[in-house]
Parts: C-alpha cells; sequence; structure tokens
C-alpha cells in the first residue's frame, strides 16, 4: 500500500470529537464511552483468536488442512466449514484471522467462505434466542433459507474468482 | 463465559506447545506479535466509528422507515441498516422484537436481522486486511442480495 488511510481516518475521529466535545461535551463523551465499551469487548476477544492462529500456523501442515478442506475436498470439505461455522463462537470479526489461517494452509476459497458466513449467521445459542424472541416459526423459517443461501454465495463467489486480490493482499 | 473458555485454551495450547517445542511456539508468538500490531489502528478506527453512529442516530426514525406502510423500501433501509450497525445478537433480537410488535413489516425484520449478522459494512475493513477487497467486495454484497430474497420469501409465508 502506497498511502496509509488508518492514521489518517484515525487524525480525522481525533479532530471531530474534539469538534463536537467544544460545542456538545456530553455527546463527545458518549461517542467515547461506547467506544471504550466495544474496544474492551475486543480486547478481551482478539488476542487468545490470535495465539489460537499463531499456534495452528505453527502446527498444522499444509498438507492436512489441503486435504480436509482443500478444491478436491468436496462436500465433505463443505461439511467440516460448516460444522467449523457453527460450533464456534464469537463476532465475526474474530473468524476472519481464522479464516485466512485455513486460506493460507490451501482451504478452497469455496470453503472459506461458507465458513464465515456459517460463523456469522448459525449459532445454537443464537437460535434458541431468536426463536424465544421472534418466535420459533420465524426463527426456524430464516435459518431454512439462510443455509442454501451460504452455499449459493459462496458458489457464486468462487465463480467470480475473488481470491484474485487476495493475493495482491499480501 | 466464552471469553473465559477461550482464553484458557489459548493459554493451555501456548504452555502444552512449549512442552513440546520451543521454537515453533516462538513462530506463533510472533504471529501472534505480527498479526495484533498490524489489526490494532484499524480496530481502533472501527470502533470509534461505532462510537459515532450509536450517538447521533436517533432511534425514532428507525422505526419510521421500516413501518408497514413503507413497503419495499423498508426493507431495504432494515437491510442496510442491519448492514452498517454492529450490535450483538443477544441485543438485536429483543429490539427486532420491539420494532415487530410496535408494527414493523414482518419482512424488514427478517431482512434486518440477516444482514445484521452476515453484512458487516463498519469491518469491511478488517475484512479487507484479512481477503483483499475483493473478496470483501463480494462477499458483503452477495450476502445483501440473499438477505433481500430470504426476506421477501418470508414474507410470503409469515403474513
Amino acid at each position: 500500500m502506497k498511502v496509509k488511510p488508518v492514521p489518517v481516518i484515525l487524525a480525522i475521529l481525533a479532530a471531530v470529537t474534539a469538534l463536537v466535545y467544544a460545542s456538545r461535551p456530553d455527546k463527545a463523551l458518549s461517542v467515547l464511552f461506547i467506544s471504550k465499551d466495544y474496544l474492551l469487548e475486543m480486547v478481551s476477544i482478539l488476542p487468545p483468536i490470535l495465539v489460537l492462529c499463531g499456534l495452528f500456523d505453527a502446527w498444522v501442515p499444509k498438507q492436512t488442512i489441503e486435504r480436509l478442506m482443500g478444491e478436491a475436498s468436496g462436500a465433505r470439505g463443505a461439511s467440516i466449514a460448516l460444522i467449523l461455522g457453527t460450533v464456534a463462537m464469537g463476532p465475526l470479526y474474530a473468524a476472519f484471522p481464522i479464516g485466512k489461517s485455513l486460506l493460507e494452509k490451501g482451504a478452497s476459497l469455496y470453503n472459506v467462505a461458507v465458513f464465515l458466513c456459517v460463523w456469522a449467521s448459525i449459532k445454537i445459542p443464537m437460535i434458541l434466542f431468536e426463536m424465544k424472541f421472534l418466535g420459533a416459526e420465524f426463527a426456524l423459517l430464516r435459518l431454512a433459507l439462510t443455509i442454501p443461501a451460504i452455499l449459493v454465495i459462496s458458489g457464486l463467489m468462487k465463480l467470480v474468482g475473488a481470491r484474485s486480490v487476495f493475493h495482491e493482499a499480501k | 463465559m466464552f471469553i473465559a473458555v477461550i482464553w484458557g485454551v489459548a493459554a493451555a495450547g501456548l504452555l502444552l506447545s512449549w512442552t513440546k517445542s520451543r521454537k515453533k511456539t516462538r513462530a506463533a508468538i510472533r504471529f501472534f506479535r505480527r498479526s495484533l500490531l498490524s489489526l490494532a489502528p484499524s480496530i481502533v478506527a472501527i470502533i470509534w466509528t461505532i462510537g459515532f453512529i450509536l450517538t447521533f442516530l436517533p432511534p425514532g426514525l428507525i422505526l419510521k422507515t421500516i413501518g408497514r406502510d413503507a413497503g419495499f423500501q423498508g426493507v431495504i433501509m432494515a437491510a442496510a441498516f442491519g448492514s452498517v450497525v454492529l450490535i450483538p445478537a443477544f441485543i438485536a433480537f429483543p429490539l427486532a422484537a420491539s420494532f415487530l410488535r410496535q408494527g414493523a413489516d414482518v419482512r424488514a425484520i427478517a431482512a434486518f436481522v440477516t444482514t445484521l449478522v452476515m453484512v458487516g459494512v463498519i469491518t469491511a475493513p478488517l475484512e479487507v486486511k484479512f481477503f483483499g477487497k475483493r473478496f470483501t467486495f463480494w462477499r458483503n454484497s452477495l450476502s445483501f442480495v440473499f438477505a433481500l430474497v430470504i426476506a421477501f420469501v418470508m414474507g410470503v409465508f409469515l403474513r
């Protein structure tokens, strides 16, 4: 990358916060307090996830993942991705480093896309929660539609070759 | 609970790894440090933005835009809203239920819940860092389109 946008964005955020503070200190403090809550949440989740990714990177041989979840892994690979995504807990951004580790170890784009989408949307405790608040009919119908949707989305991503820039980005 | 488990598993893994091979454990720690340092600035920027959005977004406006009279446009707005905000499911479901009781369109609620979990505009910069722009663009935009499809199919059954 030639320009580094993140420091610029941080500077803009700091400037806007200072401006807001000048006219509405309560709003600026609310921004900072909400941010603090989210920061604490991320700080409590990301470090152990990254440690586990580091261990995965150091210990699991590439051939294993290639065999289990690579291009030729077929329905079994997709099932593994589905199960991995369902049993895991945590927000989607926690799945990013894990998905990337899987890609680097030779898992297919299709399987990683399935893994990410399933991680995001299908969690057993979350389904129970949804049933409680929005009704069993609503939750189960949404689940029944989400699973085929994920398989189609991942298939389309493979079709458009969404991986190409993944190599550029490295 | 989840947090305690994940820290425990990571610590146990590190310890086990250290007794088996110091070299590999050092490599794992280097991997950890490298990824944490490269992620930290983006994470702070994303979180700060969330702080602004949640502070300045008026809740009454949300309900008006996704009500039953809003129709197709309301469903799109709900899907867009779900794509932009980042709220945990245990807050989102009760919130969605209260919108539904107050007269929101069931399709809008389905679209909101689906994009909320599957589409992340705010976390997109982070996703780009891991998977590149193209992957992020396609995963999020396809998820958005399919959230609308899911919402309309649900509308047919739940009306």
